[in-house]
């Protein structure tokens, strides 16, 4: 029998998340801090919404863009956040997630062998999906005494002839990084200088410790280069409703509306109905939540000082990423034996990217009698590494 | 900070200074000096403990009265109030708009313990004209706290 794969996609590694999971899912009690996505549930009055519209009937297709009432919804939210009008007929689309909606924008925008900018850690699908649109994709490594942020002179240093896109991805999973206005503005020069274009992924933009999350659409001459994508998963904690959306452009959005036609048809009616909703009534549970995570975050970066365990303030997402250099061990390694010996799952670095390595990415979608718990063991962890190296 | 201080404590009373202090990004005197001053205001009225008395041994039940009364002059509701609230079987006393006036919340240690007080104390009452009696069958949430399911994290264990 011929081969029945295409090398493009063998050719691609499985997320290194993948394997750490099959481990943790083989131990019965252990604690995990591993997971990307809200502790809590989706708001009631959210989930009855889009029960309610099930009772009603609202089973069929929607519009490919979405239903109009949850695009105009968008449309004023960026407005009254960003300051930054979007025309709910020609430039905003409903995907299945924002995984989507990167998926489509890299489609929409790459001729093969273009360049697409990946800064690095970052979330793990960005670079398989700009492969798959035949894009090159070239990582720009984020440092820690740059608190993750991306420069301009890293951006600039990255950028060829060759070079499309950039990808933005801030609030940063997994580092908890974000840019503000100032960083914008001087990557902004860049980008514009250059003539490239941005995807700034923005799931995590109401997840914001320290002001109110700046869109790089809000800089001037930028929202005409840039896809700007958000969703429900985080902000309203709706991850397994699957409903994001991009605003772009039209001369853009009209080309990822087609593949997303052609794909996906529509995303999933009920989701939308229920995200209607959230966009309406739902900025009390936004802040609640956002007040939530941010006492578990101070509780964290109070718990790694007194355990002096080196990590940089994240601001942003529900992610702290401690440095673990000073034991001398892989993130890979480290992240083993905490959990074989203390049972305490956290995600190593690197599965985010090479420069990911002698990280760990811990997630704070936990309660904080789960995070006090889980921070006595990784101290009991640190100290006896500590003992093992005098 | 008084309003966070407030809807943190209001779930859980037995949270100390220390943690406060950490959670909220402040120093733990501001924490002391405001928590003192929010007791001396009578704003923090007391620290209690939620009790699922149904998953003990101990009998009790709960009823909710309502009382229709009529106001005196120049006292308003509040001298009939306060010869209810004097009862240490009562919870609780809330004077309510609508059909009746005064709603009580009473903790009796058996059906017969509420009814006789409701007959022989409550109801012959100078002023009281009415009460209607409602005996709590169960209890699915108090306080905010939902009493009849344990949370479950039924996440996967480790996702991107």
């Amino acid at each position: 029998m011929r081969n029945p794969l295409a090398d493009k996609i063998v050719d691609i590694k499985p997320s290194g998340i993948r394997k750490f999971f099959d481990i943790v899912n083989e131990m019965e009690d252990a604690i995990s801090l591993g997971v990307g996505e809200p502790d809590f549930d989706t708001p009631w009055h959210i989930r009855d919404e889009g029960i309610y519209s099930l009772e009603k009937g609202r089973t069929f297709y929607t519009s490919n863009s979405g239903l109009k009432e949850l695009r105009t919804e968008i449309t004023k939210y960026i407005k009254r956040t960003q300051g930054v009008a979007y025309d709910a007929a020609h430039e905003v689309l409903v995907t299945v997630g924002g995984s989507e909606a990167i998926d489509i924008a890299l489609r929409a925008m790459i001729n093969p062998g273009e360049e697409v900018l990946i800064p690095q850690p970052s979330y793990v699908s960005y670079e398989p999906c700009a492969i798959l649109a035949d894009a090159k994709p070239v990582i720009i490594e984020l440092k820690e005494e740059n608190e993750f942020r991306l420069t301009a002179q890293e951006l600039r240093d990255a950028i060829t002839d060759k070079t499309k896109v950039l990808i933005l991805p801030f609030p940063n999973n997994p580092t908890g990084a974000i840019m503000e206005k100032e960083d914008l503005e001087a990557i902004a020069e860049v980008i514009r200088e250059k003539d490239i274009f941005v995807i700034s992924d923005e799931i995590y933009s109401e997840l914001s410790y320290k002001g109110k999350h700046v869109s790089i659409v809000s800089l001037p001459g930028m929202q005409e280069r840039t896809v700007l994508i958000n969703g429900f998963s985080k902000s309203y904690a709706m991850t397994g409703w699957r409903l994001g959306y991009a605003c772009a452009p039209a001369v853009i959005m009209e080309q990822m509306t087609k593949i997303h036609q052609f794909a996906i048809m529509c995303a999933p009616t009920t989701s939308q109905y229920a995200a209607v909703e959230a966009l309406r009534n739902g900025d009390d549970d936004v802040a609640n939540m956002r007040e939530a995570y941010n006492q578990r975050r101070r509780f964290l970066m109070h718990t790694f000082k007194e355990l002096g365990l080196q990590c940089f303030e994240p601001y942003g997402a529900f992610y702290v990423f401690p440095c673990i250099k000073e034991f001398g061990m892989s993130s890979d390694e480290f992240a083993e034996r905490l959990l074989h010996e203390e049972k305490v799952a956290v995600v190593p670095g690197t599965a985010f990217g090479d420069c990911g390595e002698g990280f760990l990415r811990i997630s704070y979608a936990y309660s904080l009698e789960n995070l006090k718990i889980a921070m006595d063991k990784i101290g009991n962890f640190i100290g006896r590494l500590r003992e093992e190296k005098k | 900070m008084r309003e966070q201080i407030l809807s943190i404590i209001e779930k859980n009373s037995r949270i100390d200074i220390k943690e406060l202090a950490v959670i909220l990004g402040v120093e733990e005197i501001d924490i002391a000096n405001e928590l003192k001053a929010l007791e001396e205001e009578g704003v923090i009225c007391g620290y209690h403990t939620m009790i699922d008395w149904e998953k003990t041994s101990i009998e009790k039940v709960t009823a909710l009265i309502e009382v229709r009364i009529t106001p005196q002059r120049g006292q308003g509701y509040d001298n009939i109030a306060e010869r209810i609230y004097k009862y240490p079987e009562v919870n609780s006393v809330y004077l309510i708009s609508g059909g009746y006036d005064l709603l009580v919340t009473l903790d009796g240690k058996s059906l017969k313990a509420v009814s006789s007080f409701v007959s022989d104390k409550l109801s012959t009452l100078d002023g009281v004209l009415s009460t209607a009696t409602h005996f709590i069958l169960k209890k699915y949430k108090d306080h905010g706290t939902i009493l009849t399911k344990k949370y479950e994290d039924t996440r996967e264990k480790v996702t991107p």
